[in-house]
């Protein structure tokens, strides 16, 4: 995935949607700010959520960082490989790092979500 | 020589080998059970002889730092002398052999000492009501909640559903307000390290049932206005609960009912010196307003005449809260506490708990800042930034390195507005000599090799241990 | 006074060092108006000899297990405590530490921890266990709470009537502010019925808790009502006897999900009901539900075996409010008695000890069914305790025989008494009960 041209939420996950189906994870932002991740904590599929709920987590030993799904819909697909090898957050967050998919509701509103340049802008900001 | 045991039990046993040996059977009955029921075989427990066991255990014990071997300024957790005779005592047979249903008749003398250790907590809280039942500090914060839920239930004001927290709080207080179904919002702390009033205010509504404070706070700071925020809360139809944490720095100085909470819980394992057994058994009693008192948990001990009682006809009471009437081992012994000290005893020890801390503080805040507060009270929050700036030595390391020297660590990275916090409690129960030797292992450290304190412990049982690896791949019991 | 040190020189050099004339300048953070300006009214301090006097006399109104042959029972129990037990509890190294927040400088505490979570694995035959939680009471909220969780069922929960009655209420109250529906299954005939369970439980349900052996003594059908709950898709909360165990199938070989008791058969003292021990095991897959501390194994950095508090996002100094449990401590002094007194027994005490209860419970039994007037309440399989129907008031027949040196067991309800024999009651003992039983009773 190319960080440009995918869609943002302020509690750092990335989204890129393809026709109904929404693929989330976390920026390389978010990613570098979780040393030593000890536990990822997927969504099941077949699960209800809805944008702006936390459902699931990022631990760290000292720290756990909630997941928020970007949009309303069902979970459709949950990234394994990343629940085994948590590494993969930080070495490939765009790619292989990829944490759940939804399968959106129709007419899930994708109009909060913030752009590249404007999330890029919320980081700076938040890093202060 | 091997002369420490750090072998699992399950790794010394041996089959066959035993230590305690059962009576052979006296009676000529069978044992009844159906076959269905039974196991083939008991669980594979460890089997070793006696001297086996007893050396595992003492050896092990000797890993450990206590107060009976080390000064132990664990912030917030006031780490005092936990004394000899308490341990005798409540070990009388006649206190220790009580069976908790006994009929009341047949236990007077327990329930005398209950009934005036719940009115000692009453007079040192100025709070008239007391429930001696919550397990601990914890339990104690939630039972709390439960008491006010039910008496807004009472009133029939359900849309009190919000509980405020101060950011500096224990993590106990928003997780305790989640468990009693109330929606726990943050209040921030001001630039001086105590509440900011206008936050404060901006978030009392309607809604606000309970706005839970530490005070003296984590900080060791007294909240002056404490009367002020008192009043907003209750101008907004809510109410103030006290953790009573804190309480070693205010014995007989000031009391929460006077200035303006509703309840509180004591940890009588702090303030009243139960041991603190390696982490628990605490033991959390609450004192509340008369308003309050119809809710609290049943049974309370009540005194008709010359007669004690356990009272359980309280139709408006919460229930229970845990089995039984609460953890008597612990509250005996802060009862044994406030009979030995008496009033000028107890106010003795908020004195010297607070003279203790500002001299500690003192002789450190040079090489230590400590960023809030002229003085302290019973405790203080000094921080490392100065070092881990110039010299890259984190509080973590400090701490560390303490163990070094035969102390243990201050409570360390909290609360968390102080950065590279080491949080100190000393005591009231610690000599100036002492105080003395921790200064200056303290100043010698900040002049140690940062290279050298990055590794250190280097004198432990142990040196630091991977923490990653062990949340990470968790083992959490013997394996085959 | 009696626990400073310092002497009035020090005071004085103290004072000076901090900038202040007195200690009261030092108190003046304090708001003048909200001093208290008179001492606390409290009895005037003791030395140690007159509070030693003091409280013996006050222990001696007391009847106790020591006073009087004990045969009540109802959750606590008089089980024999080897010497060993207090002679490692009674050490200062573990009873004067706290939290083992240092861990290099707490390796005994945390040793015994996962000893302790260990010897719980194996008794129970689940997969993990923590380091303990309050009580027993306690405990079955918390591992509600966790069926709660896991299930994402948060409408019903169903519980025996043959629950210990105060675990119940423990847990009535708990649920009381989550908007939980809390359905007591009725036990008219001493065990619960499994068609009766299978009825209450639904696709909202997230938990069936039974005791076994239950409140009354009686052996439940676990079996049935593990497959009935499981069918429904809900968590089977076992609550157990430890001791049961010796014989006793365990809580994981029939099918509970969750299994928790209360310790304090495990070498704690009566003591008026606390400190007790809540033990709490479950399945694997439910380990990052679990309230309360856990201990880990792992390796410092030269590589030597040692052991750390671990999977602590769960707890409420990380999570705050959205913690699996408020629960900070755990019992970790009783934790290491239960540990020393399971290793003391070893597997073979263990299983002599609860063979000796259930031997003598059936003997005294069978003694007190030979009273005129006296039968069973329950016709059903017990462990070590037994409820007896009698023809007169319970209270009263119990205080003659509490006259007589007998605490001779729990009133339940207008007609019965539950009947606790463990294995310290001799044969003698039992025959005086029973004798003294039916002279008060033909009175």
């Amino acid at each position: 995935m190319d960080p440009k041209t995918l869609r943002y939420t302020k509690t750092h996950e990335w989204v890129a949607v393809d026709g109904d189906v929404a693929t989330v994870g976390v920026s390389r932002f978010a990613a570098d700010l979780l040393n030593d991740i000890t536990f990822v904590g997927l969504p099941a599929t077949g699960k209800a959520v809805s944008a702006g709920k936390d459902c699931g987590a990022i631990e760290t030993v000292k720290s756990a960082n909630d997941l928020y799904s970007p949009v309303d819909g069902e979970i459709s697909a949950a990234n394994h490989e990343v629940a085994t090898n948590p590494g993969l957050i930080q070495e490939d967050p765009y790619g292989q790092g990829w944490l759940f998919k939804v399968k959106m509701s129709p007419g899930a509103s994708l109009g909060h979500l913030l752009d590249a340049a404007a999330y890029e802008e919320h980081c700076a900001n938040e890093a202060h | 020589m091997k002369t420490i045991a750090t072998e699992l039990l399950n790794e010394l046993s041996r089959k066959g080998r035993r230590c305690h040996h059962v009576p052979a059977s006296d009676v000529e009955a069978d044992h009844g059970l159906p076959a269905s029921a039974l196991s083939a075989a008991p669980p594979a427990l460890p089997e070793v002889g006696e001297i086996d066991l007893i050396r595992h255990f003492v050896n092990l014990s000797t890993r450990n730092m206590a107060i009976d071997t080390s000064f132990y300024p664990l912030g917030s957790c006031t780490m005092k002398y936990n004394p000899k005779r308490h341990e005798r005592l409540a070990g009388l047979p006649g206190l220790a052999g009580v069976h908790p249903l006994q009929p009341d008749d047949s236990c007077q003398g327990m329930l005398q000492i209950m009934y005036e250790m719940q009115q000692f907590l009453c007079e040192i809280s100025g709070l008239p009501a007391c429930s001696l039942q919550p397990a601990a500090g914890a339990q104690g914060e939630l039972t709390a909640l439960y008491v006010a839920a039910a008496y807004f239930r009472h009133r029939k004001q359900t849309h009190k559903s919000r509980v405020l927290v101060p950011d500096s709080a224990h993590g106990t207080n928003p997780a305790s307000a989640a468990l009693a179904g109330f929606e726990a919002v943050t209040v921030k702390s001001g630039p001086d390290g105590l509440v900011d009033v206008n936050d404060l205010a901006s978030k009392l509504d309607d809604k606000t049932a309970v706005f839970m404070i530490t005070n003296p706070n984590t900080l060791g700071l007294f909240e002056s206005r404490i009367v002020e925020i008192a009043k907003r809360v209750h101008d907004v139809g809510g109410l103030v609960y006290l953790d009573g944490a804190n309480m070693n720095a205010i014995l007989g100085l000031t009391r929460p009912g006077d200035f303006g909470a509703d309840m509180q819980h004591y940890n009588v394992h702090k303030t009243f010196t139960g041991p603190h057994g390696g982490g628990g058994p605490g033991s959390g009693p609450i004192t509340v307003r008369d308003f309050l008192e119809p809710f609290l948990p049943s049974p309370m001990v009540v005194k008709d005449g010359d007669r004690y009682r356990l009272d359980s006809d309280r139709p408006l009471s919460i229930g229970r809260v845990r089995g039984y009437f609460g953890t008597i081992g612990i509250l005996l012994r802060g009862w044994f506490y406030i009979r030995t000290l008496g009033a000028a005893g107890l106010r003795e020890v908020s004195e010297v708990a607070v003279l203790n801390a500002n001299y500690l503080r003192e002789k450190v805040k040079d090489i230590y800042a400590v960023p809030y507060g002229d003085r302290c009270l019973h405790e203080f929050v000094a921080s490392a930034k100065k070092l881990r700036a110039e010299k890259k030595i984190s509080a973590m390391e400090v701490a560390k390195r303490l163990l070094d020297f035969g102390f243990h660590a201050p409570t360390v990275y909290f609360p968390l507005v102080v950065p590279e916090a080491l949080m100190m409690e000393p005591t009231e129960t610690e000599s100036k000599e002492t105080l003395d030797q921790f200064a200056e292992v303290l100043r010698t450290i900040a002049g140690e090799d940062a290279a050298f304190l990055k590794e250190a412990p280097h004198t432990t049982a142990i040196s630091r241990p991977d923490e990653v690896k062990a949340a990470k791949e968790p083992i959490l019991h013997w394996k085959r | 006074m009696a626990y400073t040190l310092l002497t009035p020189a020090d005071r004085q050099e103290m004072l000076k060092a901090v900038g202040a004339s007195s200690v009261e300048q030092l108190l003046d953070q304090i708001p003048a108006d909200i001093r208290l300006g008179r001492p606390l009214a409290l009895p005037a301090g003791l030395c140690e000899q007159d509070l030693t006097e003091l409280t013996a006399k006050l222990a001696a109104k007391n009847c106790s297990a020591d006073s009087h042959v004990c045969f009540l029972g109802g959750g606590a129990y008089d089980h024999f405590i080897p010497a060993v037990v207090d002679a490692i509890a009674s050490r200062g190294e573990y009873y004067t530490a706290y939290t083992p927040y240092q861990a290099e400088a707490s390796q005994g505490t945390l040793q015994v921890g996962f000893e302790f979570q260990s010897l719980i694995c194996e008794l129970t035959g689940l997969d993990v266990a923590n380091a303990s939680l309050y009580d027993g009471a306690s405990a079955v909220a918390e591992a509600v709470l966790m069926a709660r969780a896991l299930t994402d069922r948060p409408g019903k929960v169903v519980i025996a009537g043959s629950v210990h009655p105060e675990y119940r209420a423990t847990l009535a109250t708990y649920l009381t502010n989550l908007s939980t529906e809390l359905v007591t299954v009725p036990v008219p005939s001493g065990v619960v019925d499994p068609a009766e369970i299978r009825k209450h439980v639904d696709a909202n349900t997230s938990a069936v808790v039974v005791q076994h052996p239950n409140f009354f003594g009686c052996l439940e059908d676990v079996e049935q009502i593990a497959a009935a709950t499981k069918a429904a898709g809900a968590l089977f909360v076992a609550v157990f006897d430890p001791i049961s165990l010796g014989v006793l199938k365990r809580p994981g070989d029939y099918g509970a999900d969750i299994a928790v008791a209360e310790g304090q058969g495990l070498g704690v003292p009566l003591g008026f009901g606390g400190p007790y021990l809540g033990i709490l095991a479950c399945r694997q897959e439910y380990v990052r539900k679990i309230p309360g501390r856990i201990v880990g194994q792992t390796t410092d950095r030269r590589g030597k075996r040692c052991w750390v508090l671990t999977l602590q996002t769960r707890e409420q100094h990380i999570r705050r409010d959205k913690a699996t449990s408020n629960i900070c401590t755990n019992q970790a002094l009783l934790a290491l008695r239960a540990s020393v007194y399971l290793t003391a027994l070893g597997p073979a005490g263990l299983r002599e000890t609860a063979d000796l209860c259930a031997r003598k419970a059936h003997y005294a039994a069978a003694q007190l069914a030979k009273i005129p007037g006296v039968k069973l309440a329950y016709d059903k399989p017990f462990f070590k305790e037994f409820v007896v129907r009698v023809p007169g008031d319970p209270a009263k027949l119990l205080a003659d025989l509490r006259a007589d040196g007998f605490l001779a067991g729990l009133q339940i309800g207008a007609h019965d008494i539950a009947v606790a024999v463990t294995e310290k009651r001799s044969k003698d003992e039992i025959d005086r009960l029973a004798a003294a039983w039916a002279r008060r009773a033909a009175r």
